[in-house]
This record gives structure tokens, C-alpha cells and sequence, in this order.
């Protein structure tokens, strides 16, 4: 086994040389968290994450892969960032690539090595080993090259140390006795000098590398890897061994893109974001009526899930424009079409996006799906987020990605970038285009789970017509509709207005227009009907009283004549007693009284 | 053990400029770098007598030195003159090779 056992004392030695430079006395040096093992935070993105805080420190780590796997990119981006975040110089040696050519290929990262070199933060050395151009005499050892890497340490005080490819010694020399028990010295001799070493190697054939140094370097080893499933190549990387440390076991996918390399890991995320009770507008009145009155919360994730054609990047379009009336900003991640096409789709709903753009309120990132793999696409919003801050973020549509990974690839790469935004507080719109044949409840994807609020726009077919309908299939946390609303997309936007709900069903577009002008009809008609009965009611009312009138009247001549009889009747009675009277005055009646009158004689 | 010249160390001490300029890299005084040295001013006394210059260039002591003749095993000879430039590493034990290194024998047979 290697001889990695008694490092201890020699790496005590070095830190007491190292602390008296002048360089690493200003330095603050990044401490890692985990108890036990120093750790060197290589400053790549998700690295330091998955390795519980970076390299072994003062330790030698294997980085081994198949060509092309980014293992000089790994070494390169750790003296890069050593030196620019964390102060501590590094030394390149480069077996197979000349300063030149180093300098020239990280150039596009971003990464300046000549002003490093010259601000003596960096230290790359060309070792140039070509066997025809050498004779092998007898004994040697590899003391030139020490000799070498020593002064390019103690010059700039490096602290970090990359040597790419060693293995090259390999081809280049031919005594192997000799070159083993040298690089066996030499990972001791990094040991003691202290400094953080990365030894990168050729992958073989069944074993780690070529030559076995893995043998040598027994403290960390990653390995790098470039597959390439269905025409799309992904980079992973694992940890095969952190002698000391606990770390993760998975492959973890990375990238390599204009910032130098990003990992991500899948499962260091946890489920602890903190949430807001803010709620902000969707840009569509109507529809934060539906969602309690005031919108979605902020930070939450929405989906738009639809067949084609219904309107949902129209939607997504109105959040972003409110998004941006609120002054927030807005990163709008379009696969599908251009930022100059959505413009003008937009205007012609009565919404001028452009404006927004200008005053770097609303940013783009347009991009073919099948231009990257999953992890790429991932890392690129990573970082347009990081750059830009945003407020919200669209992804139209999140399908596409389907087209650029297998289903779980996609769901996981979906599910950490949902996490990601909302770790952040940022809102979330996805749109998601559904498959007539699908189940509209269902997103290909199987990120339902991860969603908040989910709106559905889908087809209303009726009468020869398609309308489009919105309801709310789902909303945490809030009161919500549960209504089902007719979208409409006119030239002021996003119109919703409530659907016909009657004994026909439901009924949208015309065929509501429809409804509703016969409804209006048949009211116009009702109220005719009402004014002519009270009419009639008037009418007869009247007739009546007429009558009443009459038979009054009627009564009163009755009345008065049977009034008239009466008196009539009594003055006869008075008359016929008169007359009897004046008949015995006359007759001499000797009736009582009657003797009274007997001078009158008449009758 | 030998003490190795510092520099210059020609066998034949002329002013005029050799036609055989050879440089031998050295860490310290080791007994591969006396070793080396004792062989290579045999076989250029045998085979280049009075053409010769060699100089001994000591890397502790210039440790820059290193990266200018690309200098990776210890120790290293390296012919300037004639051209091209020949590297020669190991300590001249075995005659033959180096004298094939040096060009002064075509090829080994």
C-alpha cells in the first residue's frame, strides 16, 4: 500500500514554514466546517458542497478520467480560484500543454492566467518529456523535476499544486522502477511541503489510471466522467474515496461552461426554504380574484399546464409584464421562441414587453433545448439567476426538456431547479404543454408534487368552436375558485370572463354570446308582458270603479225614490186618520171626544 | 567523493570557442552527479579530445536553470553544440548509449 501514513509530521512542518510567507500572513484562510481533517475550499461550484468543505489539505488528490473529461480544467479552476477568492498562490505543471496553450484555453472561462502569473499568484511550468528526444545512460532520479516544482513553490509562496498529467512521465521515460519509487517520493515530498496537491491521470483499462497512482495517492480520489446518452453527453462526478471525511457517493453531475466548472448535487438540497406570506398579482385581475383576491404567494411555484395553443406563454407573458410594472425584475427562459417573435406575439394582445427589456427589468435567455444536456441547461440558469437576481423566473415550456434528458433525469434536473428558486424566494412560472392524448391532469414530467399552484387552461369544444377555459386545479395555501373561467385573449390581454353555466352545460365563446343575447330576449319580452298585464289590471281596475260608480248611482235613485215612497206612504196614513176623524165629527159619533167639534160640518 | 567543477569545467582550458558544448544539469553533489561527471570527461577525452567544453550546472544552487533546458531527471546531459540540441539522462554509465546520444555513434548495435 502506499506510504500515506506518515504524512502527519510532515505536513505540521510545512504549515510552520508556510506561515511565516509573507502571503499566506494576509490571507484569510477558509476554514472548513467539518471537525478533524483541514480542508482546502476549492472554490468550484457544488465541489466544496459534495466534499463536505474541499480537498484534503496539505494532501495530494487524485483526479482521474477518460480524455476530455475536464480533468486539467478541475486543476486549472482550483489555482484560479485559490488565488482569486482565497489568496493562496499555485503552481501548474503541465505535461502536455504549454503555458501558452494553457493561457489560450482557459481563456474563454473567463480565466486570465497571465495576469495571475504576473501578479505572482500563479506559477505554470511546461515539462516537456519526448522520448526520441532522450537517451536513458544508466542511474537517474527525477530530482530536476523537485528541483523544479520546488522553486516554483517557494517563488510565489504557492500553496495549491496541480501536476497534469503525471502519467506522461510514464511515456516519456522508461526506467518504471525508477519513475514509481520517484513519484512515491514526490507525493511524500508534497506532503511535507504542505501544500494542497491535485495529480490528475489517464483513466485505464479497469483501474482508476494508467499506472496505477492511486496506489501513491491514497487520500482523496475523483473520478471524472463523460457519457453521452441519446446524443447528449453529460459530465458526472464522483467521489471514490476522502480518506478521513464523510462525503457524498453519488455521481453528481457537473458542467463545464464559460464560469469554468459547476457540480451540482442532487440531494444536498433539504427541504428548508423559508416562505413568504407576500402574495403578488399573476398581471391578470380576474385570475388573482380566483387565487383568494391577491394573487400567488411569493417565492411559490406555478404551473400553466395546457394543450397546445391555448395561451400560455400569453399568460406567462402578463406575470412578467407585472412583474415588471411592480419594478421587480423578470428572467424569462424561453425554448420556444425567440425573444424578437415574442415581442411581436405580444403587441398584438396589446402588451409591449420591449420597454421592460430596455430598462433591464425583463432579461431572455433563449435557447434550444437539445443545445445542452439537462445538467448544462440547469447550470445556465444557475447562473443567469446569480447574475441578474430575478424576481421571477418563466421557464416556456419546461416539456422541452424532455427532448433533452430521459424522464427521471428531467424530473430530478426539474425538481432541483424548482428547489433552487424557491431556496431563493423566487416565484416560479413554468408553463407545461400537455398532450391532447394525455390526461390533462398530468405533466409528463411528474413534477405535480413540486408545484403550489397549478393552473389549467384547456380546450372548451362546442358547437364547431374552440374556446379556451382557466380553472385552478390546485392552489396551497390559499382560498381559491373553483370555478371554471373562459379565457379570452384580446387586444387589451388576458381577459377572463365567467363561463355559462345553464342546463345546457357549460357553454363558452358564441354559444355563450349566443345564450346570453337570448336570454336578453326573452327578458325584453317578459317585461313587455309584465306592462301589458299591469296595463289590463289598470284597465279593469277602472272598469270596475265605473261600475261601482254607476251602480252607486243607481242605489241612490232607489233610494231617494223609495225614500220619496215612504213619505208618501206616511202622509196617506196621516190623511186617512185626518179624514176618519173629520168622517165621526161629521157622523156625530159618540165616540169619545167627538162632541168636541160639531160646529164644523165639512164632509 | 570528487568535487565537481563549478562552471565551465573544460577538460582543456583554451579561449576559442569549442565545437562540442556540453552541459551537465546536477543536483548537488550526489553519486549519480560525480558519477556522471567522471564518465562524461572519459568519453569525450576518448572520443573528442580538445574539442570539447563541458560545464556543470548545479540546479540547488540555480534552481532556474531547470526550466530553461527542460531539464526533469537528474542528472541530465545536454549537448548545445552541434546542433540540435541531444539530452542525455542517467549517469553515462553505459558508454555505448551515450555515445549514441551524443550522435558520435549512429545507432546501437
Amino acid at each position: 500500500m502506499a506510504p500515506c501514513h506518515s504524512g502527519q509530521d510532515g505536513r505540521c512542518d510545512s504549515q510552520s514554514i508556510i506561515k511565516d510567507h509573507p502571503i499566506t500572513k494576509t490571507a484569510t484562510k477558509p476554514k472548513s466546517t467539518s471537525e478533524g481533517l483541514p480542508k482546502c475550499t476549492t472554490g468550484i461550484q457544488g465541489l466544496d458542497e459534495i466534499t463536505g468543505g474541499g480537498l484534503p489539505q496539505g494532501r495530494p488528490t487524485l483526479v482521474c478520467g477518460g480524455t476530455g473529461c475536464g480533468k486539467t480544467l478541475l486543476g486549472i479552476e482550483f489555482l484560479v480560484r485559490g488565488a482569486t477568492l482565497h489568496n493562496e498562490p499555485g503552481v501548474f505543471l503541465a505535461f502536455e500543454e504549454t503555458a501558452e496553450e494553457l493561457a489560450q484555453n482557459v481563456r474563454s472561462l473567463g480565466f486570465d492566467l497571465d495576469d495571475l502569473i504576473e501578479k505572482k499568484m500563479l506559477s505554470v511550468d511546461y515539462i516537456h518529456i519526448e522520448r526520441n528526444e532522450i537517451e536513458e545512460t544508466g542511474e537517474y532520479d527525477l530530482e530536476g523535476l523537485f528541483i523544479r516544482l520546488g522553486y516554483a513553490i517557494d517563488s510565489i509562496g504557492a500553496k495549491r499544486v496541480v501536476l497534469d498529467t503525471l502519467e506522461t512521465l510514464f511515456s516519456g521515460l522508461s526506467n518504471v522502477a525508477t519513475l514509481r519509487a520517484e513519484l512515491r517520493r514526490l507525493f511524500r515530498w508534497l506532503k511535507d511541503k504542505g501544500v494542497t496537491a491535485i495529480i490528475t491521470a489517464e483513466r485505464g483499462n479497469g483501474t482508476f489510471t494508467r499506472h496505477g497512482l492511486e496506489e501513491y495517492v491514497s487520500d482523496c480520489v475523483l473520478l471524472l466522467d463523460h457519457r453521452v446518452e441519446g446524443q447528449i453527453s453529460t459530465r458526472r462526478l464522483r467521489i471514490v474515496k476522502y480518506r478521513g471525511s464523510p462525503h457524498g457517493t453519488n455521481e453528481f453531475p457537473f458542467l463545464i461552461d464559460d464560469g469554468g466548472i459547476s457540480v451540482f448535487p442532487i440531494t444536498s438540497l433539504q427541504l428548508q426554504h423559508q416562505v413568504s406570506s407576500e402574495r403578488i398579482s399573476t398581471g391578470v385581475p380576474a385570475l388573482d380574484a380566483m387565487l383568494g383576491g391577491q394573487g400567488v404567494y411569493r417565492g411559490s411555484s406555478v404551473l400553466l399546464s395546457g394543450t397546445a395553443g391555448v395561451g400560455k406563454t400569453s399568460l406567462a407573458c402578463h406575470a412578467a409584464d407585472a412583474c415588471c410594472r411592480r419594478g421587480e425584475r423578470c428572467l424569462y427562459i424561453a425554448f420556444e421562441e425567440s425573444e424578437a417573435q415574442l415581442f411581436r406575439n405580444m403587441r398584438s394582445i396589446g402588451m409591449d414587453l420591449e420597454p421592460w427589456m430596455k430598462k433591464d427589468l425583463l432579461r431572455f435567455h433563449a435557447a434550444r433545448p437539445t443545445m445542452n444536456g439537462l445538467e448544462m441547461h440547469l447550470a445556465s440558469i444557475h447562473k443567469q439567476v446569480e447574475a441578474f437576481q430575478p424576481h421571477l423566473v418563466i421557464v416556456d415550456p419546461i416539456t422541452n426538456f424532455i427532448s433533452a434528458g430521459t424522464g427521471p433525469e428531467t424530473c430530478s434536473m426539474m425538481m432541483r431547479l424548482v428547489d433552487y428558486l424557491k431556496s431563493r424566494q423566487i416565484t416560479t412560472l413554468l408553463t407545461n404543454l400537455n398532450h391532447v392524448s394525455g390526461t390533462l391532469e398530468q405533466t409528463e414530467l411528474d413534477i405535480s408534487s413540486l408545484i403550489d399552484t397549478w393552473l389549467l387552461l384547456r380546450d372548451l369544444e362546442l358547437n364547431g368552436e374552440r374556446n379556451r377555459g382557466l380553472y385552478i386545479l390546485k392552489s396551497r395555501g390559499m382560498a381559491h375558485s373553483n370555478q371554471i373561467r373562459e379565457f379570452l385573449l384580446t387586444d387589451r390581454g388576458v381577459q377572463l370572463t365567467e363561463v355559462y353555466l345553464g342546463p345546457d352545460g357549460v357553454l363558452t365563446g358564441s354559444a355563450r354570446l349566443a345564450q346570453e343575447a337570448k336570454e336578453k330576449a326573452t327578458a325584453v319580452q317578459r317585461s313587455m308582458e309584465i306592462g301589458r298585464k299591469r296595463g289590463e289590471l289598470a284597465r279593469r281596475q277602472q272598469a270596475l270603479e265605473a261600475q261601482i260608480a254607476v251602480l252607486q248611482l243607481q242605489f241612490q235613485t232607489d233610494k231617494e225614490e223609495m225614500e220619496r215612497d215612504i213619505t208618501c206612504e206616511q202622509d196617506y196614513l196621516e190623511k186617512l186618520a185626518q179624514g176618519r176623524h173629520e168622517m165621526a165629527l161629521s157622523r156625530k159619533a159618540d165616540s169619545n171626544g167627538t162632541l168636541v167639534l160639531p160646529k164644523k160640518g165639512r164632509k | 567523493m570528487k568535487k565537481l567543477p563549478k562552471t565551465n569545467g573544460s577538460a582543456i582550458q583554451t579561449d576559442e570557442p569549442k565545437q562540442w558544448q556540453l552541459r551537465l544539469y546536477v543536483a548537488g553533489q550526489t553519486e549519480k552527479s560525480v558519477t556522471a561527471f567522471a564518465n562524461l570527461k572519459r568519453i569525450c577525452e576518448e572520443y573528442l579530445p580538445g574539442e570539447f567544453e563541458i560545464e556543470v550546472i548545479d540546479l540547488i544552487e540555480n534552481p532556474r536553470l531547470a526550466r530553461e533546458d527542460q531539464i526533469v531527471a537528474i542528472p541530465t546531459l545536454v549537448r548545445k553544440l552541434p546542433q540540435p540540441i541531444r539530452k542525455i539522462i542517467g549517469d553515462l554509465s553505459d558508454t555505448e548509449r551515450t555515445l549514441v546520444g551524443l550522435q558520435l555513434r549512429s545507432s546501437m548495435k
